[in-house]
This record gives structure tokens, sequence and C-alpha cells, in this order.
């Protein structure tokens, strides 16, 4: 006898437009993305411009590189609270080590390549932790993430002694730093064309004000870390092994995943993405601030949810964070171009973060009607 | 009837000042199914237990295929052929048929010749395969397993246990949580198993499924085996009697 006939009972009568349906809770979030462009676009003078979506993508560089070590975590049905300090962590240290190498002599270069290795480093020292503490003490995520968030808050904020930046940043060093956190791969500069690497130095006040940044290094940086990270979770081992997981931790340990190990590496991938976050954030303002990543650590997490990541694990992409991260950005930038006070975009981020569970719950219970267990 | 495939000599085991189970003999042979009957407490699962390698006797011995198991690891004895299947099937509902069969021991290939990546077409056709053998018809192997059936879900996690070649299956309630149909469908993958020569030891309430497939009844009672009996002697108020005891003695006789 063939199993399989119930289900084939319940697609004799299928639900209206159940494909559609199933098309919107799978794709919704991009088709929000467009309709946000295209209302800004319409409404706002100066959005639809290379020169604004080349500033909005710079803008989401720092939740989207966040949001991606936090897609990992929530898939496995666990959450980092630590990782915006962790990017403030990352940019102090960067910001010191850089500081003091360069004061002690050594090249700018040197001291840049010193800091960034220093940097990445320590932001995988929470992560470490903070996937021991969950993986081997069995600490709840959320209460050993928020101990951490304290803990690595404290930290940076020992290394500025207390002050909101790290001081004393060489003007040279701050010029190399801006050289590539304010720069990009190639430029459109009106008369010139394209050019490639650098801004010419002898340009025009008006002409400056019309560079387009085509391939801004920071996007460049985070579009590499976004494919490689994309790759991993959806095509190697080791992800499939996240979302096993993610699914069912017992079924992940009888059959032979290594669970403790797992979620340890991927605690400190999270802190990674953090820390890169840190380093460019370093590059972008050009100085190492300890509160850099506060505001962006529950914009990450949303942006991982409003791609249609599952705080229940199991179910999530990289590519749902970045439009998550995208839907931000251009919310953020939107706003303001339509001169609308700034507090309005925490309460729009805040409904579309309801709408985007609601739009998971609404596709669970659709799988649920259709297999008609 | 042939040789025993397990043999399960004089295994006691303690919890505390409670015997869960007290030395007790067990036997499989090729190609039986043999279901495993008690009250709640008889120290059925126990027992399992001891066999797949959760728990460690305190004595005893089981043998299987001819090698000493006794004390060895539950990997290990899963790696000797041992498959338990529980109730909660241990599947990674979030993923589909193909990743189930083969979780944990994924098989890759090489993408551009380099990136070792997930060979997902080929896992799904060979779980395809092993479906197939088994007579199951599931209507999408792109669906995850959360949209299938739960009898649907029970043959995935039979049809990994074939897969990986088992050479005993242990099942525990099989088809307590499922409705009617399915409970029919899982009986006839038991059978399967059993045309294949694959031994099942079953553990079941339920009266009706144990004589529909059993061929063997072993009945076990405070943790002993007080009946061995074979389908052809065995009746529902036999069965019944050995379970709640008033076979072996006057008292705590209950009428059927």
């Amino acid at each position: 006898m063939a199993l399989g006939t119930t289900s084939d009972k319940a697609k004799r009568q299928p639900l209206v437009n159940a494909r559609f349906v199933e098309f919107l809770t799978q794709s919704w979030s991009y088709l929000f993305l467009l309709g946000l462009v295209v209302f800004f676009s319409l409404t706002g003078t100066g959005f639809f411009s290379v020169r604004n979506f080349s500033s909005i993508l710079t803008t989401s560089t720092l939740i989207m590189l966040m949001s991606i070590g936090q897609t990992y975590v929530v898939i496995t049905a666990g959450i980092d609270l630590s990782i915006g300090w962790t990017v403030g962590l990352s940019s102090v240290t960067t910001a010191r080590v850089m500081r003091d190498l360069a004061a002690g002599g050594a090249d700018v270069e040197y001291a840049m390549l010193a800091g960034v290795f220093a940097g990445l480093l320590v932001a995988l020292v929470p992560g470490l932790v903070n996937g021991l503490l969950v993986a081997r003490v069995k600490v709840p995520p959320f209460i050993a993430t928020l101990g951490m968030f304290g803990i690595v808050r404290g930290a940076a904020f020992l290394l500025t002694d207390g002050q909101q930046v790290v001081r004393g940043l060489s003007a040279e060093l701050r010029e190399a730093l801006r050289g590539i956190g304010n720069g990009s791969l190639l430029y459109h500069i009106p008369d010139h064309g394209l050019v490639w690497f650098r801004q010419p130095p002898d340009l025009e006040p008006t002409q400056i004000r019309q560079v387009s940044q085509l391939l801004p290094y920071p996007v460049l940086i985070t579009a590499l870390v976004v494919v490689v990270f994309a790759f991993i979770l959806a095509r190697s081992k080791f992800g499939r092994h996240t979302y096993v997981i993610g699914g069912s931790e017992e079924a992940a340990r009888r059959s032979g995943i290594n669970v403790d190990r797992h979620l340890i590496i991927i605690y400190v991938i999270c802190g990674f993405t953090a820390g890169i976050a840190g380093v460019l954030h370093l590059f972008r303002f050009t100085a190492g601030a300890p509160q850099a990543g506060e505001a962006a650590l529950l914009s990450s997490v949303a942006a991982v949810v409003i791609g249609g990541t599952n705080l229940f694990g199991g179910e999530g992409d990289i590519m749902g964070a970045v439009v998550g991260s995208l839907i931000i950005a251009v919310l953020q930038t939107g706003l303001v171009i339509l001169n609308i006070d700034s507090i309005w975009q925490f309460i729009v981020v805040g409904v579309v973060i309801i709408i985007a569970v609601l739009v998971n719950q609404l596709q669970t219970a659709l799988e649920r009607l259709q297999s008609n267990v | 009837m042939s040789e025993a495939i397990l043999t399960a000599t004089g295994v006691s085991k303690h919890f505390g000042g409670l015997t869960a189970v007290d030395n007790v003999d067990f036997a499989v042979h090729p190609g039986e199914v043999v279901a495993l009957l008690g009250d709640n407490g008889a120290g059925k699962s126990t027992l399992i237990k001891c066999i797949s390698g959760v728990y460690r006797p305190e004595s005893g011995t089981v043998i299987f295929n001819g090698a000493d198991i006794t004390h060895q690891p539950p990997a290990d004895i899963r790696s000797r052929g041992i498959e338990t299947i529980y109730q909660d099937l241990a599947l990674a509902e979030n993923l589909d048929v193909g990743a189930n069969v083969f979780l944990g021991k994924e098989v890759t290939r090489r993408l551009f010749g380099l990136l070792p990546v997930t060979d997902d077409s080929y896992m799904r056709q060979e779980a395809s395969g092993v479906l197939d053998e088994l007579d199951i018809h599931i209507p999408s192997l792109t669906q995850k397993l959360v949209n299938l059936s739960g009898g649907q879900r029970q043959a995935v996690a039979i049809a990994r246990a074939m897969y990986w070649n088992a050479q005993l299956v242990i099942m525990d309630e099989p088809t307590a949580a499922l409705g009617v149909p399915e409970q029919r469908k899982v009986l006839a993958l038991i059978r399967s198993l059993r045309e294949g020569n694959i031994p099942v030891i079953l553990i079941s309430h339920t009266m009706h499924d144990v004589m529909a497939v059993a061929d063997r009844m072993v009945i076990m009672r405070r943790g002993r085996v007080v009946a061995n009996i074979l389908r052809s002697d065995a009746t529902e108020e036999i069965i019944v009697r050995h379970i709640v005891g008033s076979a072996e003695n006057g008292e705590n006789a209950v009428m059927i």
C-alpha cells in the first residue's frame, strides 16, 4: 500500500489562490522593498539618483553585516544581543592599535593592517564566550548574550577611558582611513566620466557635489561577506547542519552532528561579522566609538526577521537579511528626504517587523492547511 | 529456527533501589517481528535502551551478529546496524526527505571542482530509491517534512534506517500518534522489512498492531520476561492475562 493518499485528497480541493498567497508570503519583503523604492522615488526629490542609492547601500552596510551573523544564530533558534557592543569594541580596538602603532613610528599601512587584524580578532572573543555558554553550559542565548552585552559594553568604554571616541588619531591616519571608508572603486564625475580608484584632487566644489560613487569600498566589502556567508549557509554541509540544529537539536545530536562545536562556531561567526562592521565603521567615520553599533543591534534583529528568518529557528536565509537591511536603510533615507521627522522611522520599522512576523505565521498556517494533517 | 542475530543474556539494570530490568534473556532471529509487550514500567523501554546502548546494563551480555556490544556507545551500536526509531522520530521537519535520509551524513560534490557543496539532487534521488523499495509514495520530494502526514514521516524515518543498511530495527510505539489508515501503512512497512529479512523489535500498547504483524510476543512484567508466545498460540486474552499478571497466579486477576 502506498503512503501519501491523504495528501492527494487534500490536493484535490485546492485552497483559493493558495499559490498566490504562497508567493506573497515568500517574497513579500522583496516586493515591499521595491514598493518603498518606487514610492520614495515618486514622492521625494533627489531620491531616485545613483548618488542617493549608493549612499543608501553604504548606510545599510552596518546593519547588514551584523544581520549576517545574526541570521546564523537565529536559524539555530538563538539570538545574539551582544553584537551591538562587539561592533564598538572592535571599532575602539582597531582605532587604538592603529593610533599607538602610528605614534610609535610605524608605517600607516602597517598600523592599519595590524589594527584591522586586532579589531577582527577581538570580536571573536565575545562570540566564543557566548558560544561556550550556550552550547556547553546550556545558558539560554537571550541571557548569555545579554550578560555579554554588558561585559562588552564595559570593555569598549574601558578602552576609551570612558570617552565617546578614541582620541589622538593623527591626521595622516584619518586621511588614510577615509580613503577606504569613504572611497569608491569607481566614480562617475560630470565632465570627467568614469574614474577608477581615486577622486581627482583638483575638482571644483560644484563638481564634488555631483560626484557619484558607483562602487563604494564599504559596499564592496560587505557584498563579499554576504556572498561568502550566503554560500556557506545555503550550499555547504556546515550550512545544512545549521538548519538541522534549528529544526531539531535532538535529531541533530542523534544523527551524529557535533551540535556543541557547531553552535560555538556560529556564535563566533556572529562576533566576526560584527567585528567587520566595527572596523568598517571606524574607516567610515574615522573615530573609534564604543557605541558604534548600539542602535544597529535591534535593527539587525529586525532585518533578520523582516527577511523571513523564523525566530523559532530552522528557517531563513542571508538574502532575507540583506533585503531586511535595505528596507530599513531605504526607510531611513526616504523619510529624511521627505522631510519627515526621523523619529517616525522607528515607528515604521516597528510596524514592518510585526507585519513580517504575521506573514511568517500566515505561511505556517497555510502549509498546515495544505498538508491537511 | 535459524540462529539468533541478537541475543541478550541475563541483562539487569537498576535505577537506585528500583530494578527496571531483572536478569532478562531475550533473542531476535533474522526476519522475525518480535513484539515487546508489558504494562507501563514493565521494563520494555529500559531493555531496549540496554540494547541500543543508551543505558549500560549492570550485568548480562548483549551479542549482535556474533559481537559483544554490551557496553558500546550508541553511535557504535548504530553503525553495526541496530537502528532505533523513537516516537519523536528524530527528523528535521524543516528540511526535505533527501536531507533527512542523509541527516548528519550529507553527501557533497565539488562545485567548479573546488568548493564542496551538498549534493541535494543525488540525496533526493537516493531517498527516492529507498522509498520506492519500501513502496512508499511521497508526492513531492522537495517538500519539507512538516508538510507531510504522520505516517509519511514515520516512513521517512524507516527509509533512513533502511538506507543505512539497518540489520535490526527497533520501533517504539510507531503507530501511537497516527490515524487508522496511517497505522495500516506503518504495519505494511514493518511487514516489508520482514520480507527483506530484517528483524523488527516492536514496542506497542496496541493489541491490534501486535496481532497483525508480530511473529512472536515477549511479555514483560516488573522487569522480567514472563511469557514468550508464538503468534500461532496467541490470543488477545492470553496476552492481556500475562501483561496484567493473572496468568502466573491468582492475585490481580482482572476480568477482561
